[in-house]
């Protein structure tokens, strides 16, 4: 299972870097949601994976041990809200900018980078 | 109690204006309002601090490391004490500046968030609310850049998203692999947990991890592109506060994880944070000297100028962090004056190309002069606050044997006093070609409003420049508690190590 894991956060964060690099609007956006997937993948794979114990406590008030670690979800939780409004906006800025200057291709978005 | 007031007050009254939606006007004096009270605030808080040593409140009462904990210590109060000074400035400024149609689209409910998230970085003692908090400043100031929707703004702020949030990725998965490492999230409990972690190659990887998220929030070299595409698009008032406020807290945060957490393996992280840190001085200053535009120019300035705060990091010796503590509260004050004045140049003369401009001092003297005490000051000529600022870390650099830094250091002032005159030649002393139309006329209360700001900074300068001694001792004194990690961390935890 963390193998596994390991392989899809590795997989996860080449895409998502290969996509940033790209020039077309929409695959940036993919790939920014991907480096955010890949991160909170990351956050849970470091926190331990445990399986099937969750940290509940029992009616006798004992916890089984080894217990999974509840910090590490609850980041990612987080991370996913902020992450879903980010990339929300990210899309809007996007498309808006798309009907401004008629491209799609960000190697037409020079004129702030131009000298003059 | 006091700890959470300059978060929640801006919070709050950005709702109050939410509330009123509609009536913009009224937007402008609860934005007055709040900045106002953010000020006395703020001005409490580093008096508390300065007298009683750190302030601490932990939320809903859990034991600290497992709760998040506020800590106000000097470096925090002192960075909320210049947002509040800055924010009371661009709000005046903003109200004779920022057209109706931004108002009417909710600029200052932005502004008012926007200092939520920068003091809320400032103050939170827990690294992964300072990633929460740095959402909150990202997300407000996308916005704030994109506010008006003209073409320059949008690119500006597409590439401005891009690389804030590839650095908001990074810092998430630094943040993740920390909490792996050490078990804990309270930036006191890591420092502990760290340092008992013999000279592990994992935390030196982690650092790095950080060092780049930060390094691009902060614009350092090579991660600085985003800031010169976008930092000049926006209305004058929103570059200000950008330009004096967002990159600071990438450096304050630079400053507080490489000071409190990760001092295991100085020789390598904080070389590597010198070397950087003469490279973007470099880059910063060659980057002016070849622009042509007014805030293009002071935009490059910014990352030249981060570079001589990073660089007091990079030493780490008690006069330089005390140098780079005392260069952060120059640098703010002084950048967002000047870009307050491009805003002025460019509603008297309709322009923000230097070839544009001309004869300005002939016919506004008072513009020339308030430009003057800005740009003089940030390239360090005495007796302004700029001097003493470099004077402390080239001083500090003399006192380490690190002269290649050091001559660099004076290398890039030079060049900025360069293109500080670059500025003045072409704007304000060569003739005017009288070809702009764009001209406005004022009224006398805007008048008034739009220069308030700019003489109340330069004043702030001057005071800094020739009264320098009170300044430099709570620097001074900020500087020892970033060194003695041990304060941070029994205000925190209250435990005595």
């Amino acid at each position: 299972m963390d193998f596994l894991l390991v392989l899809i956060i590795g997989l996860l964060y080449t895409a998502g870097l290969y996509l940033l690099m790209r020039k077309s609007f929409v695959k940036v956006i993919i790939g920014l949601i991907l480096l955010g997937h890949a991160a909170n993948l990351l956050i849970f794979l470091v926190g331990r994976t445990t399986k099937g114990n969750p940290a509940f406590i029992s009616s006798n008030g004992l916890i089984q041990e080894p217990f999974a670690d509840p910090l590490p979800q609850a980041l990612i939780l987080t991370a996913i809200v902020i992450g879903f409004g980010v990339q929300a906006f990210a899309i809007v800025l996007f498309k808006r900018t798309y009907q401004s200057i008629n491209s799609d291709d960000l190697d037409d978005m020079n004129t702030t980078d131009s000298m003059d | 109690m006091i700890l959470t007031l300059p978060i929640i007050l801006p919070f709050f009254f950005a709702i109050v204006m939410m509330l009123f939606w509609k009536n913009y006007k009224a937007h402008r004096i609860i934005n007055l309002i709040s900045s106002f009270a953010l000020l006395v605030i703020a001005v409490s808080l580093f008096i508390m601090t300065n007298n009683y040593g750190i302030q601490t409140l932990t939320i809903g009462n859990y034991i600290a490391p497992f709760g998040i904990t506020l800590v106000s210590d000097l470096l925090s109060s002192i960075m909320v004490l210049i947002t509040s000074v800055i924010a009371f400035g661009t709000s005046i400024y903003s109200l004779s500046t920022i057209d109706s149609e931004n108002e009417k689209f909710g600029y200052y409910p932005l502004l008012q968030v926007l200092l939520m998230g920068i003091n809320g970085a400032f103050l939170t003692g827990d690294i992964f609310n300072l990633y929460v908090w740095f959402e909150v400043m990202l997300i407000s100031s996308f916005v704030l850049l994109a506010l008006g929707g003209k073409r320059q703004q949008l690119e500006g702020a597409i590439k401005y998203v891009t690389l804030n949030l590839l650095s908001s990725a990074l810092f998430l998965a630094g943040v993740g692999i920390l909490y792996g490492l050490a078990g804990t999230l309270n930036m006191a409990d890591l420092s502990l947990k760290l340092s008992s972690i013999p000279k592990s190659e994992l935390t030196t990887i982690v650092s790095i991890l950080f060092l780049v998220a930060f390094g691009i929030k902060s614009a350092m070299f090579p991660l600085f592109f985003w800031l010169p595409a976008s930092y000049h698009t926006p209305p004058a008032a929103v570059s200000a506060i950008f330009a004096g406020l967002l990159t600071k807290v990438g450096v304050y945060s630079l400053l507080r994880v490489f000071t409190l957490i990760f001092v295991n393996n100085i020789e390598f992280t904080h070389t590597i944070i010198l070397i950087l840190s003469g490279l973007t001085m470099l880059t910063g200053v060659f980057g002016a000297a070849s622009q042509m535009e007014f805030r293009r120019i002071l935009s490059f300035h910014i990352i030249s100028q981060i570079g001589y705060m990073t660089m007091g990091l990079g030493l780490f010796t008690k006069l330089a962090i005390t140098g780079t503590v005392f260069y952060i509260i120059h640098h703010i004050i002084v950048k967002t004056n000047l870009f307050f004045i491009s805003g002025v140049v460019q509603k008297y003369s309709g322009s923000y190309k230097l070839k544009d401009l001309g004869g300005l001092y002939k016919i506004y003297p008072l513009i020339g002069l308030l430009f003057l005490i800005p740009a003089l000051s940030l390239a360090g000529i005495p007796p302004l606050s700029g001097f003493w600022a470099k004077f402390l870390v080239i001083k500090a650099g003399i006192d380490v044997d690190q002269f290649l830094i050091v001559a660099v250091a004076l290398f890039v002032s030079l060049l900025t006093l360069f293109s500080m005159i670059k500025i003045w030649n072409e704007a304000f002393w060569k003739d005017a070609d009288n070809t702009n139309q764009n001209k406005e006329k004022l009224t006398l209360v805007n008048t008034v409003l739009l220069f308030l700001p700019i003489i109340l900074l330069a004043l702030i300068t001057i005071t800094i420049g020739l009264n320098v001694e009170p300044f430099l001792n709570i620097a001074e004194k900020t500087a020892d508690q970033l060194l003695n990690k041990n304060q941070y961390i029994e205000a925190v935890l209250g435990i005595v190590k």
